[in-house]
């Protein structure tokens, strides 16, 4: 069995030597679609990793609570709210919480002043405890402090592309920009994050959680969102649970009642985002493969071609005594050689493809290429080869030597 | 026991609603080291003869023997195996692999026996030597001219050292000098100990043979020995 195919493999390499152009021709449909195969996978499974490593850096042990308003509920104009109530009720109630930081978001983007300079960004009230749970680090200066929460101090910490933005110094620190017609002192300057998705992380600008409350005036409709980090002994599970009845006792929900709000851990955000380019990498994946499909077609047919074209060949072999599975085999391992030869093509353009996408657009992620999906792709178009190459293989097994001689 | 048995051998074909009989009740005994010859005019069942003989085909009623095998009961597989093993072929048109070399046509049914590239390499230089080609195993057949490819053909047909050497129509395709050259190398293989078997219409090359077998509408109408059988015998 091993002779044979070692025969069979010899008997193809000299076959595909010797119809060079027109291998490489049937390979083309193989080559095109392994390519474009791993071009996909590689620039998205290249993103799914940098993206994974950004939310690495969010804190995996920090909870966001946010209100939820399901979309018919939306369109009754009914909108859930987190008030600043519910957060004093967490700060009292709630166990196994590090640190708790409220965000307000500004109602609308904001505008902000320096000099000549607008710029427009968006603007968050938040507390000390923020910059831990969010991980993040200063370049100069400082993050707002508990003594600017308490006193309502007209303070800001910014972004780097705010900065940017605006044509502040080097060194923003005692400089004062205009928000809403108010004018705020710079404390602090970000260091930079970069951007996830294109949206820059670094257009921002922090202001404390109280300041920005009086600002919007007593506003009833205030509605905040909640960032927890957890104590290193806690269960997040458990925490979650605890949180969810506080809040539905708060919010007076009845048992049939859905949750108004949504309790995300940073590993679920990260989920959903990896179920969004999975779910990308497979659709475009399942498109692309068509086109294997129709490259495997395409061997097919000139395998066809070859095995009538060959048949006094095979007539000739079979008179000097091969046996089926001799021809059968010669033809198979042609067809599967050929479109292996197509998928290693294929394997390298697309790798160069992805390289070449990633590198050609600014701030994207480099293109990584896993090796499942190389052996995907390989597998695929053997399997592409083996089953398009076996109609063909077997015509040519099944020819009777005395027709096979007598073809001209 | 003869090499080559056939008792009452038919052959019919079945032409729309016609049956014609290409051969029509057989019975030859074809000995060791025997030179034979199926002549006969175009219709008179020879090629039928000839894919029988050689196993390509099985009769429509009959026994076969070949070599005390019997090949009537013998599957596709099996039939390829026995040309493999008992049969030399060598074909009018020479038929040569044509992107094989002298050597890879010649070593091609050693292929089927599963033996190594290095065995069989040498027992195809050793062929080819036998008909005087050791000087052209790499050409390709398009390379060659025409006694050449039959050499070769007929050095693929030794190579497997079978018990018959079946020929049809072998100078058929080949001038007058090359055709005696063929034939000499015939008759020295006959010299050697071979079993010949020539199917031909040609009366000259039949008078090489040592028995020649006329057949006419399916059936032999004549089985004699020629004047060559009384000068070697």
């Amino acid at each position: 069995m091993l002779f044979a195919l070692i025969e069979s493999f010899r008997s193809a390499v000299i076959s595909i030597y010797a119809h060079g152009l027109r291998s490489f021709l049937t390979t083309l449909g193989i080559v095109i679609g392994v390519a474009s195969v791993i071009a996909v996978v590689s620039v998205t499974q290249g993103m799914s990793s940098f993206i994974g490593d950004t939310f690495a850096s969010l804190g995996s042990n920090s909870l966001t609570i946010q209100s939820y308003t399901p979309f018919e509920d939306q369109m009754k104009g009914i909108r859930a709210r987190l008030t600043p109530e519910d957060l004093e009720l967490i700060v009292r109630r709630s166990e196994g919480v590090a640190s708790i930081t409220p965000i307000l978001y500004a109602n609308r983007s904001s505008q902000i002043k320096f000099g000549s300079q607008t710029a427009f960004s968006q603007i968050m009230g938040t507390t000390y405890a923020y910059q831990e749970v969010s991980q993040s680090y200063m370049s100069v200066g400082r993050f707002i402090a508990q003594s600017d929460e308490a006193t309502r101090r007209r303070v800001v910490v910014i972004g780097d592309k705010v900065r940017e933005n605006l044509n502040l110094p080097d060194n923003p620190l005692a400089e004062y920009v205009e928000i809403g017609g108010e004018w705020f002192k710079i404390v602090g300057l970000m260091k930079p994050k970069g951007d996830i998705m294109g949206f820059s992380q670094d257009d921002i600008v922090f202001m404390p959680y109280s300041t920005m409350r009086s600002l919007q005036g007593n506003q009833a409709r205030t509605d905040i969102q909640i960032q927890l980090s957890l104590s290193e002994s806690a269960n997040v599970e458990n925490v979650v649970q605890q949180l969810t009845t506080l809040l539905r006792n708060a919010h007076d929900l009845d048992s049939d009642e859905d949750d108004d709000f949504q309790i995300q851990t940073a590993e679920q955000l990260m989920e959903t985002f990896d179920t969004v380019i999975n779910m990308v990498t497979v659709v475009i994946g399942g498109i692309v493969s068509i086109s294997l499909l129709v490259g495997g077609i395409g061997i097919m047919n000139i395998m066809l071609v070859s095995v009538t074209e060959r048949t006094r060949e095979i007539g000739i072999c079979k008179a000097i005594g091969a046996k089926r599975h001799h021809i059968l085999m010669q033809f198979l391992i042609e067809a599967l050689l050929l479109s292996l030869l197509g998928g290693l093509i294929g394997l390298a353009i697309g790798y160069a493809l992805g390289t070449l996408i990633s590198n050609s657009i600014p701030s994207f992620p480099p293109a990584s290429i896993p090796l499942w999906s190389v052996a995907l792709a390989l597998g695929f178009s053997g399997f592409v080869g083996v089953l398009f190459g076996i109609l063909p293989a077997a015509k040519a097994a099944n020819l009777d030597p005395i027709d096979a001689l007598r073809y001209e | 026991m003869a090499l080559i048995e056939l008792s009452s051998i038919t052959k019919y074909y079945e032409m729309g609603d016609q049956v014609v009989k290409a051969l029509d009740g057989i019975d030859i005994e074809i000995f060791k080291n025997d030179y034979v010859a199926f002549i006969g005019s175009s219709g008179s069942g020879k090629s039928t003869m000839l894919n029988i003989l050689g196993c390509l085909d099985k009769p429509t009623t009959g026994q076969y023997y070949l070599n005390s095998k019997n090949v009537e009961i013998m599957d596709a597989n099996e039939l390829s195996e026995i040309r493999n093993l008992e049969i030399g072929f060598i074909f009018q048109s020479f038929n040569l692999l044509p992107r094989a070399t002298a050597l890879g046509n010649v070593m091609q049914p050693l292929v089927y026996r599963s033996i190594g590239l290095r065995k069989r390499k040498e027992m195809a230089m050793e062929a080819l030597s036998r008909v005087g080609l050791e000087d052209r195993t790499d050409h390709l057949p398009n390379q060659l001219s025409g006694g050449q490819r039959q050499r070769v053909a007929i050095a693929r047909a030794l190579v497997t050292t079978p018990s018959i050497l079946l020929a049809d129509e072998p100078t058929g395709n080949l001038d007058s000098q090359t055709t005696i050259e063929i034939m000499q190398l015939f008759d020295e293989l006959h010299a050697e100990g071979h079993t010949l078997i020539v199917v031909t219409h040609e009366d000259e090359i039949a008078q090489h043979c040592h028995r020649i077998i006329e057949m006419k509408d399916g059936k032999i109408f004549k089985d004699g020995t020629t004047a060559s059988a009384k000068v070697t015998h």
